[in-house]
């Protein structure tokens, strides 16, 4: 195929980046600089250094690190167990298949399941506990947000574990590693390629939810995305909303190049 | 058992569920010291005879024993074995230092130890200098040879070698085979080596075993299994060969093709069916009247260092004509051969009873 042809293929997709990629990312960039009564200023990135913005920055980050490390916790030793499986493809169907379903109903059957009259605190009341107020809390928060993203942190580790070399393993433990060692020296650095897409999969989108802040955190965590929303939405202050959003594009990109691959 | 036995296995079996076993019923003793070869087509079982001694998996039945200890349950790391993986199977993640310090920094070896240990061994591979290179930019070869140092470094009292030569060029593996060869005579640790190339093992070994479908058909000296192949597998599987129906008349005279001729073997039942194995390179061509047998040539390919002949017989037999000497396709020739070069084999003979039929007929030549 000579070159003619090939950028006549490749029209299409430059296209499609053009019009909503890039596009976008220079219309947020060109409202940041402007004020609710349409001047331009500098006065947005000025607001966002403020406590209030910087406040809301250091929590979402904080909440987005506590899903990605719950996330990683849980996802690693799950797609390890799902390597070993004799069914392994099933299982995995079995795993993706939830974030089929959309977003906000599995949030609202999060409320129900939470709710003061759920079956979480009616399992609570047959243990003795009593009923508590696990909706609206940073514990349900954390907790939705881990069972939303966490195929996402599945995915790319057991696909890593898939690819190791079987002998990497039988070789670790023919120079004497014990399993322990095995998986710390060999099984865990051969497969952090996995673990970096996974952390990169549920850390990006983790820094800007805002429905399940709003539905499972009740509002009382207020994290970057919730203040987008409310910006765009409420206030109809584009010009702040926007200078958010650029702030958290240059974050996300700040991860990519830091969990990128090197090789 | 003798004191320098090693491994021994008794009547070990390997089976999944309800499978042909991938290991019948084997039992061997390795000797300390020596380099030893497991030969057979792939599915034999001499990767898992690797795999059981490695501890890479636990034998179904039968008893494995390692300097007079039962093993069959002691885990792979804590075995006195190093293996030499047919992959290499070296870690990409770690340098080449890395790689073959890996075993001692598991042993929590002072670092100015593992240093020197380290750089002695890539010494002995010939790898001077390379202990900074990153896996991925070593050739075949050089992985090969990391792969040594990375079991060598260990000092274990066996290495294991899984067709650790099948994925490099001719050249490279017959330098390869004399290296190894060298590495093992200088090293004095016992060498067990997987191969399914016979010329790598005829080459290499101090002792061979030829496996087939998880049996050990035989074992012994590399002439040993070349010049008295017990069974029709064996004869085949190791280098090229005629072999004919025929018939043991008596002691030294066998008939075959139709006529008798003298041999060299005994101790078989008067006019017993047997097979007679002939070796490419013992026949030579002579004219139709001076040979022993004739036959038409019926085709020839030039193989560098001889030709290869094939021709018929009048009952139909093919044969295998190695020779230096050109023939001219559809001539009617003569092969000469000794008595020598006759072997006889006995139809479904085990490996003992072929053992004690040629130390009787020893004895009996020495009574002569």
């Amino acid at each position: 195929m000579d070159n003619k042809t090939r950028n006549i293929y490749l029209i299409p997709y430059v296209l499609w980046i053009v019009l909503f990629v890039i596009a976008p990312v220079l219309l947020v960039l060109y409202y940041s600089f402007f004020n609710v009564e349409g001047q331009f200023t500098f006065e947005n990135y000025e607001k966002f250094f403020t406590p209030v913005y910087l406040k809301m920055t250091v929590s979402s980050f904080w909440y987005a690190f506590l899903i990605t490390a719950f996330s990683l916790l849980i996802a690693y030793p799950t797609a390890y167990l799902l390597t070993r499986t004799k069914h392994k493809q099933l299982w995995l169907l079995l795993i993706i298949l939830p974030s089929w379903i959309n977003l906000l109903l599995k949030a609202y059957a999060f409320l129900g399941i939470f709710g003061t009259y759920g079956p979480a605190n009616a399992l609570l009341e047959v243990f003795g506990i009593g009923t508590q107020q696990i909706l609206f809390t940073d514990f349900s928060f954390v907790f939705v947000s881990v069972y939303i993203f966490i195929p996402f942190m599945i995915l790319p580790i057991f696909n890593s574990l898939e690819e190791l070399n079987p002998s990497f393993i039988d070789a670790a433990r023919d120079l004497g590693a014990s399993a322990w060692t095995t998986f710390r020296r060999v099984v865990f650095p051969l497969t952090l390629d996995g673990v970096k897409s996974g952390c990169q999969a549920v850390f990006i989108p983790a820094l800007s939810l805002f429905m399940i802040t709003r539905l499972i955190a009740g509002n009382r965590v207020i994290t970057l995305g919730t203040a987008i929303e409310q910006h765009f939405l409420v206030t109809q202050d584009w010009g702040m909303g926007s200078t958010i959003a650029v702030f958290l594009i240059i974050a996300m990109a700040i991860i990519m190049i830091l969990t990128g691959n090197r090789k | 058992m003798s004191e320098h036995t090693i491994i021994r296995f008794e009547q070990v079996t390997k089976q999944y569920d309800d499978d042909p076993a991938v290991l019948d019923n084997v039992s061997f003793e390795i000797e300390r010291g020596k380099f030893y070869t497991l030969l057979g087509p792939s599915g034999c079982g001499k990767t898992t005879i690797l795999r059981l001694i490695a501890g890479f998996m636990e034998p179904s039945e039968g008893k494995i024993y390692f300097n007079g200890k039962m093993i069959n349950n002691v885990p792979a790391n804590e075995r006195q074995v190093n293996t030499v993986f047919q992959d290499y199977a070296l870690f990409p993640h770690l340098n080449v230092f890395e790689n073959v310090a890996f075993g001692l920094r598991i042993k929590k070896m002072k670092n100015a130890v593992i240093g020197e240990k380290v750089k002695e061994a890539l010494r002995f591979v010939n790898l001077d200098g390379y202990e900074a290179r990153e896996i991925r930019e070593m050739s075949g070869g050089q992985r090969q040879r990391v792969a040594i140092a990375r079991a060598i470094v260990n000092e274990p009292e066996v290495i294991l070698l899984d067709e650790p030569l099948s994925a490099l060029d001719l050249k490279l593996r017959t330098e390869m085979q004399y290296e190894l060869r060298e590495l093992q005579r200088r090293l004095g640790i016992t060498f067990i080596f997987v191969t399914h190339d016979q010329e790598e093992a005829l080459a290499m070994s101090d002792e061979i075993f030829v496996l087939n479908k998880g049996k050990i058909q035989q074992s012994g000296t590399p002439t040993d299994i070349y010049d008295e192949p017990i069974n029709r597998f064996v004869a085949d599987f190791i280098g090229e060969s005629n072999i004919i129906p025929g018939k043991m008349i008596k002691d030294f005279l066998v008939e075959f093709d139709g006529k008798q001729f003298e041999c060299v073997d005994q101790g078989f039942d008067p006019n017993e069916p047997i097979e007679i194995v002939i070796r490419p390179e013992d026949l030579e061509i002579t004219g139709r009247e001076q040979g022993k047998l004739q036959v038409r040539v019926d085709s020839q390919l030039f193989r560098g260092v001889h030709y290869e002949i094939c021709c018929y017989d009048a009952e139909g037999n093919e044969w295998l004509v190695h020779s230096t000497k050109k023939a001219t396709v559809g001539d009617e020739i003569g092969l000469y051969f000794d008595p020598e070069a006759i072997h006889v084999m006995r139809f479904g003979e085990t490996e003992e009873e072929f053992d004690k039929r040629l130390e009787a007929y020893d004895e009996g030549s020495h009574g002569q």
